[in-house]
């Protein structure tokens, strides 16, 4: 352990880390808080809104509220399950978004901040490779800050589901046995992390084009890897309606482009995975919403050619990224 | 004086001392930019133990060179850096290889500890340490981010990462370039005092010639990406030579083909002389060995003409 620690490439990671703690860890400990205080708002509300109509009036014969709390989840646990993992995909959308915007303007900084403001020299005076210093970066923007952002997704959950605890506890209800005998959420979790590696091959594309520009231009980073595909899109467009040879509109929004830029959101493999989905009688809107993100779609998405000729454009920028890196001289 | 700067090119370089390891070896080194000749040719030894000033006008190649020996720049010619390519080894030239390239390259969002940790976690031959009693002497402390250091904080750190790395040549580009006089004399004292011996090569560039003179075993002229002067300091004192000379004798002064002549106070004029005999100057008026900086204008007369 001491030693995997000690070795240079984790100093590298750890060297992001620090860099990016903010995107990385603070964004996404935001966000899920921003849930958590908005549950705790409603919950609030909720009480307030009783206290104020006394409530009891309104259930009748069976009494007060805990009792139909109480009576309406005990007879039906069926729909509290659905309900927790809804939470929890709640806040993995919720991370996934936000992590789309962090992993993309990191990629565009990774290596254009440090020439920009010169720092650039500093690393280079230390004994690390440049390839060494673009992979250290790659890994922390498709591994670390995912890896991050499921880490924080459980602890809101959790969090959340000690304030509900509390809430139930004091009407009286035993929150063990309704929150959290339910190991169903904890599963969906378990989804959201083993997603992680397959999100990350299927970013690749989008991660070189991104370090490509970072890497290469003397500025305005953002501007030349938005801009380009999307000139691009527009040309062929143009081409098309002057009746020339042109590529087909929608394979070239959607592969080009699409990949070029969008690659980095979460799960974004699910789209060419719906007709596999589909073929299996998946119904997105009924029961099945965990089915797109179910281990055997995973296992899917790795024999999508998309996923594989992505890659494949992916790890060629990031060697280009790497040229870049060494060679560029800022005269 | 052109014709004076060439005749001091043609002197060869000190061969470094039998039996002692070249530490910078180039020949021929060339760089051309788009539309510019960065380096033409230059040829030059830096041997082991010295202290180098690599001196020229802007615009003279003294950083381009400073980049091809730390691999940061292609280049053409022959160049060699402790028996490496800089271009190839990159990587493990940079286990002996150190270099402060001007003040504030610090990443301004590291702080102390960071720093420390990092360069411990990558560089073999840092001393952990060692780096923490330099920084002990100043008033940085562990958590402090570079952003929020003064210029001359940003050097402390740097040098108290930079002398606890037991490197074989340290490269220094303009290091005290924007720095107040105190935080630049204590740059040069701390070099000297805790960092600098027997084993180690010090490579300087800087316009402030006068603040290093004192400290050079060596000089490196560099002009129009070629070297015009390379000599060791105590050649350069037995080689060169100014004279104080009194408005009547100009004219014999003149005669024995001074490299340079100034105006002085009260009619009097300094000449300053490559190779000329130290009797018959003696007789001109009164002789001293010429700054650094005075034999280096002499040498590049007509530069920016």
């Amino acid at each position: 352990m001491n030693a995997i620690v000690k070795a240079p490439f984790a100093w590298l990671l750890k060297r992001e880390y620090w860099e990016s703690r903010r995107g990385f860890l603070w964004t996404q400990i935001c966000t899920a808080s921003v849930l958590v205080a908005i549950s705790i708002l409603g919950i609030i509300a909720f009480e307030a809104f009783r206290l104020r109509n006394n409530i009891q009036i309104g259930v009748g014969m069976h009494g007060n509220l805990s009792d139909l709390l109480s009576n309406g989840m005990q007879h039906n646990t069926a729909g509290i399950v659905p309900a927790l993992d809804g939470l929890m995909l709640t806040f993995g959308v919720f991370a996934a978004i936000v992590l789309f915007f962090v992993i993309f303007f990191y990629l565009l900084g990774a290596l254009y901040d440090d020439r920009r403001d010169r720092s650039i020299l500093f690393w280079k005076s230390l004994p690390v490779s440049d390839t060494a210093t673009v992979i250290s970066k790659v890994i922390a923007a498709i591994i670390i800050a995912p890896l991050i952002s499921v880490g924080v997704v459980l602890a809101g959950y959790v969090v959340l589901q000690i304030v509900a605890s509390i809430w139930f506890i004091g009407h009286g209800l035993n929150p063990l046995t309704l929150l959290w005998a339910h190991a169903q959420p904890f599963s969906v979790w378990l989804h959201l992390l083993a997603m992680v590696p397959v999100n990350a091959v299927w970013a690749l594309p989008t991660v070189g084009w991104l370090l490509v520009w970072s890497a290469a231009v003397r500025s305005k980073p953002f501007l030349w890897a938005v801009v380009i595909p999307i000139i691009a899109g527009v040309l062929n467009f143009w081409i098309g309606l002057l009746g020339l040879p042109h590529a087909d509109e929608q394979f070239f929004w959607g592969n080009i482009v699409g990949r070029a830029l969008l690659s980095v959101i979460p799960a974004g493999w699910i789209a060419p995975n719906m007709p596999y989905l589909s073929s299996h009688g998946v119904d997105f809107v009924g029961q099945d919403q965990l089915a797109a993100i179910s281990y055997s779609s995973m296992a899917h998405a790795f024999t999508l050619p998309d996923m594989w000729i992505g890659a494949a454009v992916g790890i060629a920028l990031i060697a280009a990224a790497i040229w870049f890196r060494r060679w560029r001289d800022e005269a | 004086m052109n014709v004076a700067a060439e005749a001091i090119t043609a002197r060869p370089a000190t061969p470094p001392a039998a039996g002692s390891e070249t530490i910078v070896h180039a020949q021929g080194l060339t760089k051309r930019y788009k539309n510019a000749v960065a380096l033409d040719g230059a040829n030059f030894e830096v041997g082991p133990g010295r202290i180098v000033g690599l001196i020229g006008p802007n615009g003279a190649g003294k950083t381009t060179a400073l980049k091809a020996i730390l691999g940061l720049t292609d280049f053409e010619g022959d160049l060699k850096v402790l028996g490496m390519d800089p271009r190839r080894e990159r990587p493990q030239l940079m286990r002996e290889v150190c270099f402060i390239a001007d003040v504030a390259t610090l990443p301004r969002w590291i702080r102390v500890q960071e720093a420390i940790d990092f360069v411990a976690g990558v560089h073999p031959r840092f001393d952990r340490a060692k780096c923490e009693r330099f920084l002990a002497r100043t008033k940085l402390t562990a958590n402090q981010k570079v952003r929020e250091m003064s210029k001359g904080m940003i050097v402390q750190l740097h040098l108290a990462i930079v002398m606890a790395i037991d490197a074989r040549l340290l490269v220094l580009d303009e290091p005290t370039l924007g720095l107040d006089i105190l935080y630049r004399k204590q740059f040069y004292q701390s070099l000297l005092e805790d960092y600098f011996d027997e084993n180690k090569t010090i490579l300087i560039t800087t316009h402030q010639v006068e603040e290093v003179e004192h400290i050079l075993t060596d000089l490196l002229f560099i002009r129009d990406g070629k070297i015009a002067l390379s000599t060791t300091m105590e050649e350069m004192g037995a080689r060169f030579a100014e004279v104080l000379v009194n408005a009547d004798q100009i004219e014999a002064a003149r005669a024995l083909k001074p490299i340079d002549e100034r105006a002085a106070v009260f009619g009097k004029s300094i000449f300053m002389y490559d190779s000329a005999d130290p009797e018959r100057l003696a007789k001109l008026g009164e002789v001293k060995r010429p700054s650094v900086s005075d034999l280096f204008v002499a040498t590049m007369k007509g530069t920016y003409a």
